[in-house]
């Protein structure tokens, strides 16, 4: 896969962060993300993989005291999203996130989705039907649900509540689509649904996805990179991540010696 | 197969019967004291009915309930009830137009917007307003709150149903406030993070993501808050004028059912007089109309039950 050369969506550059009580949670990582290629981040809990995932939209920003050191570049833009004269806003407008545990709006499914819209001002019903029948469609949930668009996104099941996270964060043609340990609170069948939906969004955008199962990064990653404690120890193709670690640490832990 | 052999229960295995004589009368005990809240509401309940009734025996339920004038105690007695009626909806309805909007800003920026040093320091400045007699309260209405709006409406008399109602108004704020915030608060952290992930801005997140999660709770507070402006007694009593009076202009002097009642408990009128009954009449629609209320918001509620 890494024989055909892809261009960079974004890449991190000697990150440091830093969570309000003066803990360094990351140190010093520096990483490609290529432009429509999935990367996967693995390691054992706590090794800073999420904390480096939420850099990517500034989500850090919502708690006081929380700090940033070194850049996360965006392109084509070539502009360090986390520098103090960026708003973060707009980094969310154009970077989406997709949670640990779905976290749908108390809306109907329809409200649902087009939440990004209407925050970014669009009031027009026919675009908005269309982003939003557009959206669900891209998360393989417009057949369950078209039928019932304005019940509660409550009632819909765990994996469909995640698959509408998922649409609510197409539904404003994001470039760049953080997932978060995206499958962890779904059944086996949900978790395929979303692999199988996160390989055919690779074409739209870059996917940057935290997961604890190391199968799941080895089935729809093209790129693997594996950290403990805050540093990144390597990063690879997949395949060779998986076959052929070129570290000793990398093997011990996907060998399940480790972790 | 062998024969089955007779068992015994062996006395390390046997009910221990002090153990369960001794549980037994701390359940009574528990529930005893459980029963003294329950029982008190349904003996003054039954005492209202009872005196009620014998209230209802003299006047007839049309009259009470479509006489226009409330003079029990003249010479040319009419029992009307609507004027007090009326009197309580006008005081209660402007307390809530001061409270509601007030409290519910509050609310949202407490948790929402201000910092956590901030909300530490404000919080319980804002529940100490719960701790100020309602009497210190009635006279703010009518010695202070209603001079000012005089000098903005000279027409307007010492006794009238706006002064006492922003008052009560005032006083109700921190009901709203406080209850709307845990409400608020308890929504969790991940639905907030959703909706900045989305590019939300913080009054985005609390308007459309946060309040109507919170909604149930933020309505059991307006709902409580309306069971305190209908049940408040002595700013109304004070401030709002003791003359019963059919209208719903809040530039008017009018009693409240619950001044009524308290100007008349106060006075010494025979046990048994008509005058003495119609105090529970008044004080049963009382009941109704603030069962209701708790009904309907417990309807509420439900329908609007959060589930994250």
């Amino acid at each position: 896969m890494a024989t055909v050369t892809t261009a960079i969506k974004a890449e991190a550059r000697d990150l440091n962060f830093f969570y309000s009580n003066g803990a360094r949670a990351l140190k010093g990582i520096s990483m490609p993300l290529y432009e429509n290629k999935i990367t996967a981040l693995i390691g054992p809990s706590g090794c800073g993989k999420s904390t480096f995932l939420r850099c990517f939209n500034r989500m850090h920003d919502l708690y006081p005291g929380n700090k940033y050191q070194g850049q996360i570049v965006m392109h084509p833009d070539n502009t360090n999203v986390l520098d103090a004269g960026v708003d973060p806003i707009e980094v969310r407008m154009r970077i989406s996130m997709v949670f640990q545990k779905p976290n749908p709006f108390p809306k109907s499914i329809y409200e649902n989705v087009a939440y990004g819209l209407r925050v970014r001002g669009e009031n027009n019903k026919r675009i908005m039907d269309d982003k939003v029948e557009e959206a669900l469609k891209g998360a393989a949930l417009w057949s369950e649900v078209k039928d019932r668009l304005h019940d509660l996104a409550f009632n819909l099941s765990g994996g469909q509540q995640q698959r509408l996270c998922i649409a609510r964060a197409l539904a404003t043609d994001p470039e760049i689509m953080l997932f978060d340990e995206p499958t962890s609170a779904l059944d086996p069948i949900a978790t395929a649904n979303i692999e199988e939906l996160m390989v055919e969004l690779r074409s739209k955008l870059t996917i940057l996805v935290v997961t604890h199962n190391m199968q799941q990064a080895a089935r729809v990653s093209d790129y693997t990179a594996y950290m403990y404690l805050g540093e990144l120890i390597e990063y690879d193709d997949t395949d060779k991540i998986f076959t052929n670690p070129g570290r000793k640490e990398t093997e011990d832990y996907i060998t399940g010696k480790f972790g | 197969m062998q024969a089955p052999v007779q068992l015994t229960i062996s006395p390390r295995l046997a009910k221990n019967i002090r153990r369960n004589v001794k549980e037994r009368m701390i359940e009574l005990i528990l529930m005893l004291a459980a029963l003294v809240a329950v029982a008190t509401t349904f003996a003054i309940v039954g005492v209202l009915l009872y005196e009620s009734l014998s209230f209802f025996k003299t006047v007839s339920v049309v009259e009470f309930f479509t006489d226009t004038q409330w003079t029990p105690l003249f010479e040319e007695a009419h029992y009307g009830i609507m004027p007090l009626v009326s009197g309580t909806l006008t005081t209660s309805a402007i307390a809530l137009a001061v409270a509601v909007p007030i409290g519910t800003i509050a609310a949202i920026f407490l948790s929402e917007f201000a910092s956590h040093k901030t909300r530490e320091t404000i919080k319980p400045i804002l529940e100490l307003l719960v701790g100020v007699p309602t009497v210190v309260f009635g006279y703010f209405a009518l010695f202070f709150v209603t001079p000012l709006l005089q000098s903005i409406y000279p027409e307007l008399p010492s006794f009238n149903m706006l002064g006492a109602g922003i008052v009560m108004g005032i006083m109700i704020i921190p009901y709203i406030a406080s209850m709307s915030e845990d409400a608020m608060r308890a929504v969790p952290m991940s639905m907030r993070e959703g909706s900045y992930a989305m590019g939300a801005t913080r009054f985005q997140t609390a308007i459309k993501v946060v309040t109507p999660a919170a909604v149930s709770g933020i309505v059991a507070a307006y709902i409580l808050a309306i069971s305190r402006a209908v049940g408040e007694t002595m700013v109304v009593a004070i401030a709002a004028g003791q003359q019963p009076n059919l209208t719903f202009n809040p530039l008017e002097s009018a009693a409240t059912i619950t001044a009524y009642i308290v100007q008349v408990a106060m006075g010494d009128l025979p046990h048994g007089s008509i005058g003495y009954q119609s105090i529970f009449a008044a004080g049963l629609v009382l009941m109704a109309m603030t069962l209701s209320f708790n009904i309907i918001g417990h309807w509420v509620r439900k329908k609007y039950r959060e589930s994250y």
